[in-house]
């Protein structure tokens, strides 16, 4: 089993709907959700926020060999994206043409499957993006 | 009497496509004659990472924009599918929290073959008109499979509707609905089993056209219309030539079948395929067109809307067009939809 089924559900607010932290003290975004501001340290006040839905590829690379769970779904790509308010995340960059996965390209969210660890198991979903075109 | 009516809804359709005659190459079968004789060019497919409840969020997501509400408005959630990707949990659970439109609501998923999506508008419009709730949310989404080589591997397709039902803002009232049920064997698939079976020619005359053209006859009876009182008239469509074979029977214009007639081009999308033909004629609809919507589910039942649209619709943009979302697409080959349809056990 690729994580546990606790950690799966803890996780479904971050992955069904992008919810992160907004420092209140100086209006920096961060996904996943932070306990601390790396930059206000004990002056930060963290609140959860709701990431944007929309962003850009800052970086991103195809994946051939792929981690046991996502072994069938190679090539795929992953991407570095930075959404609208600046907060980054990791994610795969499906649905798109090849041609159209670069560096800048507009993305927009998508709700899917991630893995499921066996027919028999729990389905685990959250986000993924696809270039808008 | 409290009214109901549609205040927003949203569409998704995968962006894979497999031709009729990509699959027929497979098979040795002549792709053209199947596709003229179908009226189905091709198909949309469902990735790997796709299932009901992926298309059901994100049809939802677009209609909560559309409306323009907040998703905590939504009082229920009923969800029509044949594809369920759990036998047993709910699909209208992880919609629910995927437009953290819960914890306080009603949920279910519906099944009556491909008219269940209907089955949840008509639920909604009760809860609406009791005051139960202010705003319900009714989706049809499959991903439907064809036994590799039947004749409904040609059609079985991908894709869903979602509708918001609420009594303020409407963008089309639902004047009446009229639902006609009888126990006929068409279509059905037996618990643990992968593919549907159907038997063959039964499925047209004493299923689909016996419901549709009872259901719509009815329907036109209780408005106390006729069919060219109709701007637009949308019926479930398992192939491009059901819909207007079942339109000229009840007198209906081959235009009037045309903009909501969708299976042509992304396949029988099962639960959606109705609701897609819906949206695809409210994203051109212009205040007081009147619209006549018929569902049909093997089994057997059809359910008919009369809807009016109202000046709301020029307020109120849907997040996709239909037509857009036909257009977003992208070929592969049969190798590649195995893979994606997981046709292989080892998948
Ligand atoms: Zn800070």
């Amino acid at each position: 089993m690729k994580e546990a089924l606790p950690l799966m559900w803890r996780n479904i607010p971050e992955r069904y709907n992008l919810l992160g932290s907004r420092c209140d003290t100086c209006g920096k975004n961060y996904f996943p959700q932070r306990k601390v501001c790396p930059n206000c340290r004990r002056k930060g006040k963290l609140v959860e926020a709701k990431m944007p839905e929309t962003g850009k590829i800052v970086s991103y690379s195809e994946v051939f060999v792929a981690p046991t769970w996502f072994d069938h779904e190679t090539p795929y790509f992953l991407a570095i994206v930075e959404l609208d308010n600046h907060a980054t995340l990791l994610t795969q960059v499906v649905d798109s043409k090849r041609e159209k996965i670069k560096e800048g390209a507009r993305v927009e969210l998508l709700f899917r499957r991630i893995y499921e660890d066996s027919p028999e198991g729990a389905i685990a979903y959250g986000y993924k993006f696809k270039v808008v075109s | 009497m409290n009214k109901a009516g549609i205040i927003g809804y949203g569409v998704s359709i995968p962006h894979y496509r497999i031709k009729t005659t990509e699959i027929a190459r497979v098979w040795g079968k002549d792709g053209e004659h199947i596709a003229a004789g179908l009226g189905v060019k091709e198909k949309a497919v469902g990735s790997f990472d796709e299932d009901s409840a992926t298309i059901a969020v994100e049809a939802s997501r677009r209609a909560v924009k559309m409306a323009g509400i907040d998703a905590q408005k939504i009082g229920a959630i009923y969800i029509g599918s044949e594809s369920k990707p759990y036998a047993v949990k709910p699909t209208a659970a992880t919609v629910a929290d995927a437009l953290m439109a819960g914890p306080d609501l009603m949920a279910a998923d519906y099944e009556f073959a491909c008219k269940a999506g209907t089955a949840g508008i008509q639920t909604c419009m009760g809860l609406v008109k009791s005051n139960m709730i202010d705003v319900g949310l009714a989706v049809g989404a499959d991903t439907a499979q064809g036994l590799p080589g039947d004749a409904l591997e040609f059609s079985a397709a991908s894709g869903g509707a979602a509708f918001l039902i609420g009594r303020e803002k409407c963008i089309a009232d639902i004047n009446h609905t009229y639902s006609f049920t009888t126990d006929t064997p068409d279509f059905w698939r037996r618990q643990h089993e992968e593919f549907p079976m159907h038997a063959g020619r039964f499925t047209g005359d004493p299923a689909y056209f016996k419901h549709v053209v009872s259901a719509a006859k009815k329907m036109l009876e209780i408005a106390k219309t006729k069919p060219s009182d109709y701007a637009h008239v949308v019926f479930h469509q398992p192939n491009g030539k059901f819909p207007v074979r079942v339109g000229q029977m009840l007198g209906f214009s081959k235009e009037q079948v045309q903009t909501g007639l969708i299976t042509p081009v992304i396949g029988n999308t099962y639960s959606g395929a109705s609701m897609i033909g819906l949206a695809a004629v409210l994203d051109i609809a212009k205040s007081g067109d009147r619209i006549l919507c018929v569902s049909y589910g093997s089994g057997a039942g059809s359910d008919a809307f009369d809807l009016t649209v109202t000046s709301e619709i020029s307020k109120h943009k849907p997040v996709a067009k239909v037509q857009d979302l036909v257009a977003d697409k992208e070929y592969i080959d049969y190798a590649v939809y195995v893979k994606h349809r997981r046709k292989l056990k080892s998948l």
